[in-house]
């Protein structure tokens, strides 16, 4: 309408279309017009009142109402927005946390708001990050001064203070919370790379920006290439010889000044501080892995393929660094060079890929940190041979990254000894990805030798025997965590028949018997543990309270499930499990199972040699579940609506009892029931 | 014309009486400042917006308020026990429930509920509404079931009048625009009772 006449206010020009900035206008013309916003807010009312002022404010504006959808626009386009408004309360998803996202992934200014206006509030949002916290309701004068942020960020990054920036905050924050370290350097590894990856894309798209570019510096990519001859000149030099100046001479990169040299330099004699300092400490591990990560690769784009090779060729990162992780990790002398990179890549690889796959993912944070306990798990316990062949596998099965993660996990809590290890989810990761033929063979052969030493106390034993087959029991948030983000990533993979029916689980299970044969190690390492624990009656009722729990908790979450019988079952248990651990902290076993069913549902979608894998993890969680049901009548309080299981539970335990018959005709690699401690 | 300077003189009336009694506020303003030929709607949708939610809303938070009292009821009602049994039940859910309702209600969720109605009023300006959702949190931090309770009530009183009096406004608008003649848009006036 025309607001003329008493109209006081002087509308603002219409906006002509979006002022992009690319209309070559000088930088000061245009700017802060066409900045591109992007609001999130569960509010509709006050989404379309920002909207519009934000275009009053001749700003291009994307609204969205949630914050899962908001991190997918800003990672589907990494350049295409320039700050960030988001409300903090949120049903889906924290506004805090929407926040660390951005900041880590995205490096994009981030501002709060809120009704509510305690101090508390903003304080947090400082000290999250955020660049600025407004009260609603916002007035469009608040808006209109938002580009300060974008600006003063460019500027900070001209300054060339960004590369070591980010280098000391990811620093900063792996020495801050050492419980969460695996998270944090995850997380800041995932920061890193994204960061990384978005300077080249900011460098790639310099011309286009040429109103705001004159505010950022391009950085340098460190890119694989690069690094190495970056590490060449290092090792060249000796590490205590190597000056910046020295390295930049040897390098002879044009546009490589002595600063970003100084700066990388500082980051990876870190990396190597870390590596040697991982021996005496698992955590440390982690940190060391994800720390060198993040050194190594933090300039490395993200791509499943470029990882793979830049892995591949990061590998070449001092042997002797590298060797050091190995014997730390493994307590063995190692002489396997070429085995301990492939498996430092993988892990790489997979901790990168993992937040890939869970973007948007609350869990997301705790996969990578999972993730990378469980790589510190794992090489505790597994042998180098069988590490290297998992990881051999693995790198030729580089497309399967999210396959490989899935499965991964669930080698990871195979690998994984005790109950209270960590979550070894990335090990499990590299171990599935890679292999899905030599997985059964390496993992059974650990899993026997793990489950035995274990099995002390009955449950411990059980756990074992699950996590002989399934990569035992780490802590069940983080396990539950993995197995659930799986179950939302793969949601297509074909679960198989669940649930109610016991028909498909005696199908399964003949299956199972079917592909025992086949698959020597696995289910023999399984099937021996099963009997260990018909002999452990006494610690059932917790553990099978627990399970009871995970089964309940399957058959619920799968009711869509078809297809490849062998994974149904396992998936079921293990979800169930990993609910139930979720639930009850105190139980871990179904933990590990969980992630090992998830990844072997995962993995059978895929191929079918990942089919053979998983039917293995199958089988035995198949043979758990059938433990596990016969001491549901027991659990009963547990989970009244377990109803289905009886069924399922009976046929279960007719087949054990027809696969105990198996046993016999597989050799166990020196497994015995008689040598199983009781 | 004469009907157009009448009609928009009682608007102005009308509107000025709204913010001296707080119905509105500047934000109200606001809102209308950003309405412009590229969305000659803007207003009348936002509020309509802002009514559907709060109408749903109200809801939830009553709910919420009460979902202790019906469960009970039904689960009972599910059982089929015996007419002894009932009223014996009965009985003692009355009393359970007189004493768990405080640990029952989600007094998180309905700050929850009530955060988000403060929010979405204050955006459009609907001062009292906003007011008093500022005094029911205070309430449900404090877990006061009845004080909760009541000041629900007052919210909901509230809202209702500011949606009645947004309504007839707008309705002037719409004459004043049939009649041919401009909404007079306010800057002055919430500025003399701006808090």
């Amino acid at each position: 309408m025309n607001l003329g006449g008493l109209q006081a206010v002087k509308s603002m020009s219409v906006p002509s279309s979006s002022l992009s900035r690319k209309s070559g206008d000088g930088v000061s013309d245009q700017f802060p017009a066409g900045l591109r916003v992007l609001v999130v807010d569960d509010d509709p009312i006050c989404l379309l009142i920002l909207e519009k002022m934000l275009k009053k404010c001749l700003y291009e504006v994307t609204k969205c109402n949630r914050a899962e959808l908001a991190l997918n626009y800003l990672r589907e386009n990494k350049n295409g927005y320039d700050i960030v408004i988001s409300d903090v309360h949120m049903p889906d998803m924290d506004g805090f946390k929407l926040l660390e996202h951005v900041g880590l992934e995205m490096d994009l200014p981030v501002i709060m708001m809120s009704a509510d206006d305690g101090k508390k509030v903003v304080m947090k949002g400082i000290t999250h990050g955020a660049v600025d916290y407004l009260i609603k309701p916002v007035r469009i004068e608040a808006l209109k001064n938002i580009w300060q942020h974008v600006v003063r960020k460019n500027k900070d990054e001209y300054k060339g203070k960004d590369c070591e920036q980010t280098g000391s905050v990811e620093d900063g924050e792996q020495q801050q919370k050492p419980p969460e370290d695996a998270e944090y350097s995850s997380s800041a590894n995932e920061g890193n790379w994204k960061n990384s990856k978005k300077r080249k894309d900011e460098e790639d798209e310099a011309e286009e920006r040429d109103d705001t570019s004159s505010l950022k510096k391009p950085r340098v990519v460190w890119s694989v290439e690069l690094h190495q001859q970056f590490v060449t000149a290092v090792n060249h030099l000796g590490l205590d010889k190597a000056v910046p100046k020295k390295i930049l001479e040897l390098m002879n990169v044009p546009g490589l000044t002595r600063e970003n040299v100084a700066s990388h330099l500082q980051k990876y004699r870190l990396y190597l501080r870390r590596l040697s300092g991982v021996s005496q400490h698992q955590n440390g591990l982690n940190n060391a892995f994800m720390g060198p990560t993040d050194a190594t690769f933090g300039s490395m784009s993200s791509f499943n393929g470029i990882e793979l090779q830049a892995l591949a060729s990061s590998g070449q990162l001092p042997p002797q660094s590298l060797a050091i992780i190995q014997a730390a990790a493994l307590g063995r002398a190692t002489n396997k060079s070429p085995v301990p990179v492939p498996l430092v890549d993988q892990r790489n690889l997979f901790s990168f890929e993992s937040p890939k796959l869970r973007f948007g993912e609350d869990s997301l944070l705790n996969n990578n940190s999972k993730q990378i306990n469980l790589l510190h798990g794992i090489p505790t316990n597994m042998e180098p041979k069988q590490l290297a062949t998992l990881h051999q596998s693995a790198q030729s099965l580089g497309n399967l990254n999210m396959q490989l993660q899935s499965q991964s996990s669930q080698s990871g809590s195979l690998l994984t000894q005790r109950p209270q290890s960590q979550p070894r989810t990335p090990l499990l990761n590299e171990i599935n990805g890679s292999h899905v033929s030599t997985l059964p063979s390496s993992l059974g052969q650990p899993i026997m030798s793990q489950a035995l030493p274990s099995s002390v106390l009955p449950r411990n034993g059980i756990e074992n025997v699950r996590g002989g087959t399934f990569g035992s029991v780490s802590q069940p948030s983080s396990a539950l965590d993995f197995s659930v983000n799986h179950g939302t990533e793969f949601p297509g993979n074909s679960f198989p028949l669940m649930s109610n029916s016991g028909i498909p689980i005696l199908t399964s299970k003949g299956m199972l018997q079917e592909e025992v044969k086949s698959e020597m190690k696995v289910p023999r390492g399984y099937l021996p543990n099963y009997d260990t624990f018909d002999e452990l009656n006494q610690n059932r009722t917790q553990d099978w309270g627990v399970q009871t729990d995970g089964s309940t908790f399957d058959v619920s979450q799968h009711s869509n499930l078809q297809g490849s019988l062998d994974v149904s079952p396992s998936i079921l248990v293990q979800q169930g499990f990993s609910s139930n651990l979720k639930s009850e902290q105190s139980r871990n076993i179904p933990v590990s199972k969980a992630t090992f069913a998830v990844g072997d549902s995962r993995a059978g979608n895929i191929s079918n040699p990942s089919q053979q894998l998983n039917s293995s993890p199958a089988d035995i969680s198949q043979r758990i579940k059938a433990e596990r049901l016969p001491n549901m009548g027991f659990q009963n309080t547990f989970f009244p609506e377990q109803f289905g299981q009886d069924d399922l539970m009976s046929a279960l335990l007719k087949q054990q009892e027809g696969t105990g018959a198996v046993e016999s005709e597989f050799g166990f690699d020196g497994y015995h029931l008689d040598n199983l401690p009781v | 014309m004469e009907v157009v300077g009448q009609l928009q003189k009682q608007y102005v009336d009308f509107i000025t009486s709204l913010f001296r009694e707080a119905y509105l506020d500047d934000q109200y303003v606001q809102l209308q400042k950003l309405q412009d030929d590229s969305n000659p709607e803007f207003v009348v949708e936002v509020v309509s917006i802002f009514f559907e939610d709060s109408e749903k809303l109200l809801n939830d938070l009553a709910s919420s308020l009460l979902v202790s009292i019906s469960l009970f009821w039904v689960f009972i009602l599910c059982l089929r026990p015996s007419l002894l049994l009932m009223v014996v039940l009965f009985f003692l859910l009355f009393l359970f429930q007189l004493y768990s309702q405080q640990q029952v209600v989600d007094f998180k969720k309905v700050d929850g509920y009530v955060h988000q109605f403060k929010g979405s009023s204050s955006s459009v300006g609907a001062q009292r509404v906003k007011n008093a959702c500022v005094t029911l949190r205070n309430f449900c931090e404090e877990k006061n079931l009845d004080g909760c309770s009541r000041y629900l009530n007052l919210v909901k009183q509230e809202f209702y009048l500011v949606k009645n009096k947004l309504e007839t406004l707008l309705r002037m608008e719409q004459q004043i625009l049939q009649a041919g003649g401009t909404v007079p848009l306010l800057e002055q006036v919430p500025l003399l009772w701006k808090q």
